[in-house]
């Protein structure tokens, strides 16, 4: 698929666009984008895909987090155009059917949030990082860099610091997601 | 009926809304996209006081997709104007760097944000003045401080007292400006059917907005409906309509199409609100037994040239402890900058962290452990108004946070405890926060199928407010939970109070079991006899919350905090932190708990990181995003906990309850700076606690 | 955020070529910087060649004992290699105190060299700044400077570089493979980067069109025995303040060889050849650590508001160095 993106245009200053599939949730979106366009706006403003949130559209609060072929990204800083033979997953598509990810049911269970706004990029960065962890990955704070960490607080919370929230409800993310973890 | 059904309030129902926050199904502000949308994006002013001459309009709607650029050259005029911060392209006025000067709407958010972004203004720009101090020869006592205290108040003879005083603590303390930053960035989705306008807002009370806006364009409120079932977070930036509700609704007038405008984080820390810096000077008199003869405290604050807000930084003071002499002031410059406002727990966050700082500071003047000054500081009556306090469990909080915190036998002498390469410590400092009740409105409906539809304008902002009102509704109701549905975050709903000033519980709650009652009544009277479209009564509370007796209202809580302080770096890092609450009943202890905890994050967060960074060359907060003004990470919290006594309060409201939204916060950054102390022996009085100022 | 063409290269060579057909053009690698800016507005290009599926996704052995690592590799897979843990330990801790997990995800070791830095006077477009806008001035120097440089900083710049990665980079003497118009070449770091002198917009060496295609780091048995001890406010998700790159070789109690790096000082990640002069063959106590960095940092210049910059670099310093030394 390499170079299916590229527009036929070289060099703008007028809008530049391509036409795309995208692969969201395991539904293919065959889509014309804006060469400017993030994932996170395409997703939002395009798709009615409003999961994802915006919380400062720079990479620094991580309320759009998803996962692009299971990898935890940030949607504000990946360019649309950049995805077109990638899998990309929205909070919208962490359950199975009607069964809740059981992040999805920690979350609730330990009131792991407060208005909301920054839990689907919570989840979605809970997601990735367990799998990261499990893939045998060490953190800043794991204390022997060639052993496999043991997800303990502490790690937890180093690896979930990409995703702010300002209500304040970090211990009970730590504990849905140790609960999951564990 | 005669069954009995177990009461819901004191359990720790899941909030109610919780699967759509999950699954994200829940849908906030900008996410509603009505038909043939158009973007919004503002422009703002790049000098901090002047004038502009001339927007190029022509150049800009050259630009690809652009429909429309607005400013005040061009702008419908309001039917309202005074001038202040909602007048919106109303004058060539600069007031503010970073102030709204014109807007650019466009078909996709890429053109409109690039057209904004190429938009030439001439201005002619003026010297500025953004610098607060406390000798600027502008600072003027205000009439009132927020919301309607005297700015001024003295009792005895405070000057006497410090003279005779044997022990004095005379020292100033700093807070600098914050900035709420919510999660949720300020948006607004304006669209006009005719007369009629309807706006999907991020706000703190539907029916407030909307009563503004209609003002504002001349049209009666029933014109204007304000929808926000969710709301990504507000801790008081979202109370008050801020420019950019105007704007969008301005803009969509203009273009004829509805408009989608959000706030950029950048653009909130120039037009959404913040907490005002602070400089105050506290002097606390005290006898050789350590009782208070004499407090003193003063505070110098900010405002903007187009709003005074003067926050109620002492305004704790006049109630915290007994002294027979006290004077306690607020004086406020209007300087070229950004209109503060409310963050949580406004006055009481600033104004607690130099009272609990400073009798900190006696208590070593003293001799005292600090817990035991503050237990022998216990006023009997209100020392302002004499009158009685309608529950007062400051030294029940204390007594039980020093003893779950293992604070007994504490070593006060500081800079001597090792763990390693930390310095550790400890600290200990009062919370509280006033008991408000606002006039609401509210409906309930039997519905033909035994369910009930509980009907209230209410906010949920996070705070569990759906959650904890269903419960109380489903008591009055003599329910189940799951029979009673609580509809909120709609002006078209019962007009309801703001959620704001830790009083929605107390007030809405109230609005709901008086319509609860109402409709039971109504049933009584049928005898059981339901119509086939149900059942409704309804209630207002303003001759109630108008008749209640006077108390001194407030709630109380102590914080004990542990500290490392990294021996070569200076990091400070909060290794422990307990608050014990009086907060009368608490109605969901789970979305209790949870509030109480996110207070104190913020308070670890105030103590050590935040700082709005005023740029005194250019006159706007240069840290403006969140890489530069940092938040508590989770990283930064550890072991937090929340827990209260109980309280039987019966002066309060039908819950029994009182705010505990903003009281976390209030008093944390206190404790985390005698904790500091503690560990290192340095006193830090100007927030926050960096590195900067440890290392050596 | 200006409309722009796009292209994918698949390899170094028709990436060089597609940027020398467009002057306007850069190359795009996890974007977590570059689009960033965009958005901002501090960089407005034309075109964007995206070299993120150039195949350079690997680490691979060398000859001489060192490993040779794609520019594209992505943060997380460089500091999850068992060979980085285990042979470069400061590298591997470097990356992974650097943005978060999401951005590690995207951002590539390229692209990691070549941040831009996070003055808010450069990041912002409605005022001056020497490094974006040549000659209009810097704020910086009179107004907040509290993260800014206290070495190697000129009137016109006081910009510090923001790479964690590329401390650690610098401390090892790592070769940077270079794709360009004239050809290929190697740079040696710290040599990559340079400091502003009267050219702040000038970051690095590279000419228009150069692309870094790998880093290969040399064989250093001793740097097993390294670490990065990065300061910062926030107790993660945060650029540091200060921050040490080290890595010791002691025998007998006395320091073999060493290799020392800054962050967080300079517009350059900065190598302490004046630490590791003083260091080598003298006893490994902290006396001679304390000495070893007082004389690199007598070279500090700090401005008014970040002086506390030197007793701290010299605090982390020792420290790093004294826990290094007592390390098994």
């Amino acid at each position: 698929m390499n170079g299916e993106a590229d527009t036929t245009r070289w060099g703008a200053s007028t809008p530049v666009t391509v036409d795309l599939r995208l692969s969201v949730n395991r539904d293919e979106y065959p889509i014309t984008v804006d060469t400017r366009e993030t994932l996170l706006d395409t997703l939002r403003e395009r798709l009615d895909l409003t999961g994802a949130k915006k919380g400062c559209d720079h990479g620094q609060c991580g309320a759009c987090t998803v996962l692009v072929d299971g990898r935890r990204v940030k949607s504000c800083l990946t360019l649309t155009v950049t995805l077109d033979d990638r899998e990309i997953t929205t909070v919208e598509g962490l359950a199975d059917g009607d069964t809740p990810h059981p992040l999805q049911t920690a979350f609730v269970d330990h009131d792991a949030f407060q208005c909301g706004y920054c839990t689907p990029g919570q989840l979605c960065s809970a997601v990735g990082m367990l799998a990261e962890a499990a893939a045998g990955w060490p953190s800043v704070v794991t204390p022997d860099m060639n052993g496999a960490p043991r997800l303990d607080d502490d790690e937890i919370r180093e690896r979930m610091s990409g995703n702010l929230c300002r209500c304040g409800a970090y211990v009970n993310i730590v504990a849905a997601i140790g609960e999951v973890a564990r | 009926m005669t069954t009995t059904t177990p009461s819901s309030v004191g359990s720790g129902l899941d909030r109610v809304e919780g699967l759509d926050k999950v699954t994200g199904r829940a849908r906030y502000a900008f996410e509603y996209s009505p038909r043939d949308l158009a973007y919004a994006v503002p422009v703002q002013a790049v000098v901090a006081r002047g004038e502009i001459h001339a927007v190029d309009v022509d150049a800009v709607l050259k630009c690809p997709g652009v429909i429309a650029a607005i400013w005040y050259g061009n702008a419908p005029r309001l039917a309202s104007d005074d001038g202040g911060e909602l007048a919106v392209l109303q004058s060539p006025r600069v007031a503010y760097r970073g102030q709204y000067i014109g807007v650019v709407v466009a078909e996709t958010l890429h053109d409109a944000r690039e057209a904004a972004g190429l938009v030439r203004v001439e201005y002619a720009a003026e010297r500025h003045d953004v610098e607060l101090r406390a000798d600027h020869p502008g600072l003027y006592r205000p009439e009132v401080v927020n919301p309607d205290f005297p700015a001024d108040v003295e009792q005895g003879d405070p000057d006497a007292a410090l003279a005779a005083a044997p022990i004095v603590v005379d020292a100033v303390y700093s807070t600098p400006a914050e900035h709420n930053n919510p999660m949720e960035p300020h948006a607004t989705v304006a669209a006009w059917d005719g007369d009629g306008l309807t706006l999907h807002d991020s706000n703190q009370g539907a029916s407030a907005v909307r009563d503004t806006v209609a003002a504002l364009f001349g049209m009666p409120p029933a014109n204007v409906r304000v929808i926000s079932p969710h709301v990504g977070g507000g801790f008081g930036s979202k109370g008050l309509p801020h420019p950019h509700v105007v704007l969008a609704a301005l803009a969509a007038k203009q273009v004829g199409r509805p408009v989608k405008l959000a706030v950029t984080r950048q653009q909130m820390f120039a037009v959404t609100g913040y907490r005002t810096p602070t400089i105050q000077r506290v002097r606390l008199g005290a006898d050789a037994g350590g009782r208070l003869t004499a407090i003193v405290h003063e505070a110098f604050e900010q405002s903007s040239t187009v709003k005074e807000f003067a926050e109620q930084t002492t305004v704790p003071t006049r109630m915290m402890y007994a002294a027979p002499a006290r004077r306690t002031t607020h004086r406020l410059v209007r300087l070229d900058v950004p209109t503060p406002s409310w963050m949580r727990a406004p006055g009481e966050t600033p104004g607690m962290f130099a009272l609990e700082s400073a009798m900190d500071e006696l208590a070593i003047a003293c001799g005292l452990d600090p817990v035991e000054l503050r237990i022998r500081n216990e006023p009997e009556t209100d020392p302002e108004s004499g009158l009685p306090f309608s529950s007062r469990n400051l030294v029940a909080c204390l007594r039980e946070g020093a003893r779950r915190f293992g604070w007994a036998g504490r070593d006060p002498a500081p800079g001597v405890r090792r763990r390693g390469r930390l310095l550790v410590g400890t600290g200990v400092a009062a919370s509280t926060y006033p008991v408000y009740r606002r006039p609401s409105q509210a409906g309930a409906r039997a519905e033909p199928d035994g369910r009930f539809t509980v009907r209230i304008a209410a906010a949920d902002i996070g705070t569990g407010a759906r959650t904890v009102l269903t419960q109380i509704a489903a008591d009055a109701l003599r329910a189940p939970v799951d029979r009673v549905r609580v509809e909120i975050g709609d002006s078209a709903l019962p007009t309801a109070s703001l959620a704001g000033g830790s009083m929605g519980t107390a007030s809405w709650g109230t609005a709901v079991v008086r319509a609860c009652e109402a409709l039971l009544e109504e049933l009584d009277r049928r005898g059981g006899d339901l119509p086939v479209g149900g059942v409704e009564a309804g209630a207002d509370t303003t001759e109630e919350i108008r008749g209640q007796r006077r108390f001194a209202r407030h709630a109380f809580g102590a914080q004990f905090a542990e500290v490392g302080v990294d021996v070569d770096t200076g990091e400070t890092r909060v290794l422990r932190l307990l608050g014990v609450f009086a907060a009368g009943r608490i109605v969901n202890p789970k979305t209790a708990r949870s509030q109480l905890v996110g207070g104190m994050t913020m308070g670890v967060s105030m103590a050590l990181l935040e700082e709005s960074v005023m740029d005194r060359e250019f006159g706007d907060y240069l840290n403006h995003d969140l890489a530069q003004y940092h938040v508590a990470a989770c990283a930064d919290v550890r072991d937090i906990e929340a827990l209260w006594v109980e309280e039987d309060d019966p002066h309060l409201n039908p819950m029994g309850s009182k705010g505990i939204g903003e009281i976390g916060i209030v008093g944390t950054a206190a404790a985390i700076a005698n904790a500091v102390h503690h560990a290192t022996g340095v006193r830090i009085r100007d927030l926050p606690i960096r590195l900067d100022k440890l290392v050596r | 955020m200006r409309p722009f063409a796009y292209r994918r290269a698949t390899d170094a060579r028709a990436a060089v070529a597609a940027l020398s057909e467009q002057p306007n053009a850069m190359y795009l690698g996890g974007g977590t910087n570059l689009v960033d800016l965009m958005r901002l507005g501090v960089v407005a290009p034309e075109a964007l060649v995206d070299v993120t599926r150039v195949a350079s996704d690997t680490v691979e052995e060398t000859a001489g004992g060192g490993l040779l690592i794609g520019a594209g590799v992505r943060n997380s897979d460089l500091a999850a290699h068992p060979a980085v843990r285990r042979r470069y330990p400061m590298l591997a801790q470097a990356v992974l105190s650097g943005a978060s997990g999401q951005i590690r995800n995207m951002a590539t070791v390229g692209g990691n060299l070549l941040q831009r830095t996070r003055c808010s006077y450069f990041q912002d477009v409605s005022k001056p700044c020497n490094k974006r806008q040549p000659g209009s001035g810097c704020p910086a120097v009179e107004g907040d400077h509290r993260n800014l440089a206290i070495i190697g900083h000129s009137a016109a710049c006081v910009a510090t570089h923001p790479s964690d990665m590329a401390v650690a980079l610098a401390a090892l003497g790592t070769s940077v493979h270079v794709d360009g118009r004239r050809g290929v070449r190697q740079v040696t770091m710290p040599g990559l980067h340079r400091l502003p002198g009267d050219e702040p917009d000038r970051d690095t060496v590279l000419d228009p069109g150069d692309l870094i295609t790998a880093v290969e780091l040399p064989a250093l048995p001793f740097a097993a025995r390294s670490r990065y001890r990065k300061v910062r406010d926030r107790a993660s998700f945060a650029f540091a303040v200060v921050s040490v790159a080290a890595a010791l070789d002691v025998a007998g109690g006395v320091v073999r060889d060493c290799r020392i790096a800054f962050g967080g000082l300079a517009h350059v990640p900065w190598r302490a050849r004046l630490a590791e002069e003083a260091l080598r063959g003298s006893p490994a106590t902290a006396a001679e650590f304390a000495r070893a960095a007082d004389a690199e940092l007598a070279r500090a210049r700090p401005l008014p508001g970040n002086g506390f910059k030197v007793p701290l670099t010299r605090n982390v310093l020792v420290r790093t160095l004294t826990e290094l030394a007592e390390t098994p």
